[in-house]
């Protein structure tokens, strides 16, 4: 009887909370970008502190909330009061009680803070624990206007892996993030995993991130850089360790040779436009290196660092027109003949 | 000099010192008596209407600002409109309507409520709005040029640098800073010496009215904040007008060197904002709870020590940038400080409440809002302390709503209870009181729905200073409450606007005190003659209005032929010397316009610093030319 009634009771809190969740953070909805649905040790420690400094801050919201509503029953609160007395005071054994309550709810105040002070610090500490200089991977993240180049660290040169707006890590890894920027300052922001890191021109910035379960956690820059910072978004894609490396030795080929002649006739097109001047191909004499590395480009999910979905249409749409779609994109709009395009495209998306 | 002599009776001699009195204090009619102009109420007016005009434009562009995000995906503005807006929203609001709106308050208020004629510098004063006005004139001129700066309020290089904004959008920002922040420094200087010397005799610092304290400590947090940003927006603007490197990385400067410095000011901005509005409410409860303050030394503590830790905590806007341990525990130490201070005025409010009468106007109404809303914000700002949980927040909506709350809470509420509270004074008549709640409660819900789903927005995600968001990433629910909040919030704005024009010709006439208040601007006539006292009263006691009629006393003996006004000691405020302040002048303005060309000439061209300085100097010469006073007779 006890027992079930404990489990009604779990069950119970279990659905007021995420029914107070759900209004409040839409928790229960598996948020992709959210700094309260924490998803690696760092974000998780982080969520920890977050409620129980929401829980505190909370109370002593609602405790001051009904002493200042309290004030109004106290004497009425008509407005033709007169004052309490002549010389304007209370008896004095009235402010000297009043003195010892203000003195204590000042007191209380430094203890509280302390208690959240040292729950902060220490919280800090243990996060800043977490990283593994021995067995952690590296990964070079390169803020741009208005995307990610992402290089994955290796102390051989030739299984350096670069790509761009997506990082795959493996679970249960530590994986340091080395941010630098190219241009302005950016933020390197994935709430599910950690929180964020200014990417500064001239300087290195470090951060450690580790996911506990597979899954693909949204990010975005969140330093204000320019007029398309609301379309810069990455997607760190964690997976188990064997699927993880599978995908890096698939990553580390050169590009796959077009499937049959449209495609072959696309890579001619391509190698022979203006587009080798930013981007790189591996495999191909495109060899540009001021956009993002397009060598597995249709192994990614999104378009233009988060714009538009990973489509042959949405592709089509951003190389004929990329100021419509992303206004300010430093993408220069070539010209490509309508009978060029189909194959150009069936190219470019054939870059599994 | 008497002191302790009552006032004579009225006789033939006392109505030609009255005519005297008149006389000397007179501005002249006609367009250049206007723009010659240097008494404070004047001056305090053009700087509260002003400023009130920038909240309206601040305002249209933040309803603005609502409707392009009301949607997702939504295309209403482009983002160059929207960057150009939110930047302008920004600055407009800090710099062009929250400082000189309390600057403007208090150059109103603090020499009636000390019981004396003007502000201690008066022509620095008109020197100081027409500054401001310029400053404001230009930054509006770019609005409407297409000219409008796009980095953010507080335009990060090198995003604001000549490489990522080439044009002329930020240099429009950096010098309205430095016309703003020069208007600020005359306002401050004029503040502290005018509180310090020119006190009502009698009226030591432990009577001083909690409100001049607080323009006390922002005065000097002004003094001290203000270089450091003129410093920050003059590297900016030399790297971008005459190629020096400060803040140039691709040249060696530092980015980071910049942030440093601006939040070295940006931060106790903050407090200079909010700080002369405890004063505001510590005036409000006093008068609305009849009885006097609870815990005045505990109160002039606190506001002193906030404007000490306020500059030992900027970091706290930098913790992304990447700090070592021990310098963020500092910070967060020291940031979290900041709430003992404030802790203990809501504290000593909420006694003064609880053992008082309240009379519930619409003042005190603005003034328990401000609580809910203060302290809200204020905890809010204890998350933002915290390292750890700041680098998820930071950046974010979250970080949105905890500033509104704070300031919008913190310095807005209280300033609207100010106008309910003061415009009698003002204008002598009494505003609506049933309309004022009405306006309370509209402002009040509309704010909390527009910010309240913003901390949620920020943990979910929602980034600042996005122009758009995609409808995958369950945003909207929030964005559309913060929309038709903000609507609700502009609706409490048009009440408010009624309320004055109908009070104004048709409000109930005031009299000198309406509210039964204790300090000594309610000893002034409604609205106060341009003299403020016929006779310089005299502080028997913290609450001076509130001492038995037949003790006050009086000062007599200062001459009415002209503007003289008493000097007293600092600490006990004995009667030390009689001070001429000067009369009307020009130079203020021709001054002010040599400033000008100097300021605004150097935007397109550096050899404008050359020409400004010398036509500054030459108006200088003329501001300074030695001359009789007018009533001194050879």
């Amino acid at each position: 009887m006890t027992k079930r009634n404990g489990e009604k009771g779990a069950g119970l809190k279990g659905a007021v909370f995420c029914a107070y969740a759900f209004v409040l953070f839409d928790a229960c909805a598996g948020h992709q970008q959210s700094a309260v649905d924490p998803a690696g040790p760092q974000s998780g420690k982080i969520a920890v502190l977050w409620w129980f400094f929401f829980g505190l801050l909370t109370t002593i919201f609602l405790i001051v909330m009904v002493f200042t509503l309290l004030t109004l029953t106290r004497r009425g609160h008509r407005s033709g009061q007169e004052p309490l007395n002549a010389s304007h005071l209370p008896p004095g054994a009235d402010e000297k009680e009043l003195t010892r309550i203000v003195a204590a709810a000042t007191i209380a105040t430094v203890l509280i803070l302390f208690v959240l002070l040292i729950a902060s610090v220490s919280t800090g500490k243990s996060i800043s624990e977490l990283g593994d200089k021995k067995n952690g991977m590296v990964i070079e993240v390169t803020g741009n206007q208005w995307w990610w180049h992402v290089r994955y660290w290796n102390d051989d040169p030739s299984q350096m892996l670069v790509t761009a707006n997506e990082i795959h890590i493996p679970t249960g890894r530590p994986v340091m993030i080395r941010g630098m920027s190219q241009d302005v300052i950016h933020s390197f922001w994935v709430p599910n995993l950690h929180g964020k890191r200014d990417l500064i021109p001239s300087r290195v910035t470090t951060e450690w991130i580790e996911a506990d379960q597979p899954g693909i956690y949204r990010g975005q820059c969140a330093e204000y850089c320019g007029l398309q910072h609301a379309h810069m978004a990455l997607w760190v894609i964690a997976e188990p360790q064997a699927k993880f490396d599978s995908w890096m030795k698939h990553q580390l080929r050169p590009a796959s040779p077009p499937g049959g002649p449209t495609g072959e006739r696309g890579k001619q097109i391509f190698l022979n436009s203006a587009c080798i001047y930013c981007h790189s191909i591996r495999g191909t004499a495109a060899g540009g290196q001021t956009g993002p590395d397009l060598t597995h480009f249709g192994s990614r999910r999104s378009i233009a660092a988060g714009t538009l979905p990973n489509t042959i249409g949405n592709l089509g749409g951003w190389i004929t027109d990329p100021q419509g779609i992303k206004p300010g994109t430093h993408m220069a709009t070539i010209p490509v003949s309508s009978e060029d395009l189909q194959p150009l495209l069936e190219y470019i998306e054939g870059l599994k | 000099m008497n002191q302790t002599e009552p006032i004579p009776n009225s006789s033939e001699r006392e109505a030609q010192a009255l005519r005297d009195l008149e006389n000397s204090w007179q501005t002249p009619r006609g367009m250049i008596g206007w723009l010659s102009c240097t008494t404070h109420q004047a001056i305090g007016m053009r700087y509260i209407v002003t400023a009130f005009i920038f909240l309206l434009a601040g305002g249209i562009e933040a309803l603005l600002i609502r409707l392009q995000l009301a949607l997702p995906n939504n295309t209403l503005l482009g983002p160059d409109r929207y960057n150009e807006i939110f930047t302008t929203h920004g600055t407009t609001m800090m710099f062009l309507f929250a400082v000189p709106m309390m600057e403007g308050m208090a150059v109103y208020l603090v020499p009636l409520m000390l019981g004396t004629r003007n502000v201690a510098f008066p022509r620095l004063n008109a020197f100081g709005y027409w500054i401001y006005l310029a400053g404001a004139i230009f930054l509006y001129w770019g609005v409407f040029t297409n000219t409008a700066p796009d980095a953010g309020w507080f335009s990060y290089p090198p995003l604001s640098g000549p490489a990522y904004s080439p044009g002329k959008r930020v240099d429009f920002w950096a010098q309205m800073i430095t016309f703003t922040e020069v208007s600020a420094m005359c306002v401050a200087s004029e503040l502290i010496a005018t509180i310090f010397k020119m006190r009502a005799p009698g009226m030591s610092l432990n009577r001083i009215p909690l409100y001049c304290w607080s323009m006390l400590v922002q005065s000097f947090m002004v003094i001290f904040a203000m270089p450091a940003v003129m410093i920050a927006s003059s590297y900016l603007l030399s790297d971008r007008t005459v190629g020096t490197h400060f803040v140039n990385p691709a040249e060696g400067g530092d980015p980071l060197l910049y942030q440093h410095v601006f939040w070295l000011f940006g931060h106790p901005e903050v407090y200079i904002i909010f700080i002369p509005a405890l004063g505001f409410v510590s005036s409000i409860v006093t008068a609305n709870s009849r009885r006097e303050i609870f815990g005045y030394p505990g109160m002039v503590l606190s506001i002193v020590a906030t404007g000490f830790i306020a500059f030992g905590l900027w970091v706290h806007h930098m913790f992304a940038t990447g700090l070592p341990q021990i310098g963020e525990a500092y910070f967060t130490a020291a940031s979290m400080m900041i709430a003992v201070t404030s802790g203990v005025q809501i504290f000593c409010w909420i006694a003064t409440l609880w053992t008082g009468r309240l009379r519930m106007t619409a003042a005190l109404h603005f003034v328990f809002g401000f609580i809910a809303i203060f302290v809200l914000g204020g905890l809010t700002g204890v998350i933002l302390a915290s390292v750890s949980l700041d680098v998820q927040v930071h950046d974010t909506f979250f970080v949105v709503a905890h500033f509104h709350y704070v300031l919008i809470g913190g310095a807005l509420f209280p300033l609207f209870g100010a106008f309910y509270h003061w415009f009698p004074k003002i204008t002598g008549r009494l505003m609506n009181e049933a309309v004022g709640k009405l306006n309370f409660w509209i402002l009040f819900i509309g704010f909390n729905l527009t910010f309240f789903p913003m901390h949620i927005l920020g943990l979910k995600g929602m980034t600042r200073r996005i122009y758009t968001y995609g409808s995958e990433m369950g945003w909207e629910l929030g964005n559309i409450l913060a929309t038709i909040g903000a609507f609700i919030i502009a609706a409490g704005g048009v009440v408010f606007l009624i309320n004055i024009f109908l009070s104004r010709n048709r409000g109930e006439i005031a009299g000198d005190n309406p509210w039964d208040a204790d300090s000594f601007e309610w000893a002034a006539a409604s609205p106060p003659k341009s003299y403020n006292f016929e006779y310089l009263p005299v502080a028997t006691s913290r609450y001076p209005l509130w001492v038995a009629a037949s003790e006050r006393t009086f000062v007599t003996g200062l001459r009415n032929d002209r503007r003289e006004v008493l000097v007293t000691t600092l600490m006990d405020a004995e009667p030390h010397h009689r001070l001429v302040l000067p009369r009307s002048s020009l130079w203020p303005l021709l001054t002010a316009l040599a400033v000008t060309i100097g300021f605004i000439g150097s935007v397109f061209n550096a050899w404008y610093i050359t020409y400004g300085s010398i036509l500054t100097g030459l108006a200088f010469v003329g501001w300074f030319w030695p001359r009789l006073p007018v009533e001194t007779k050879p």
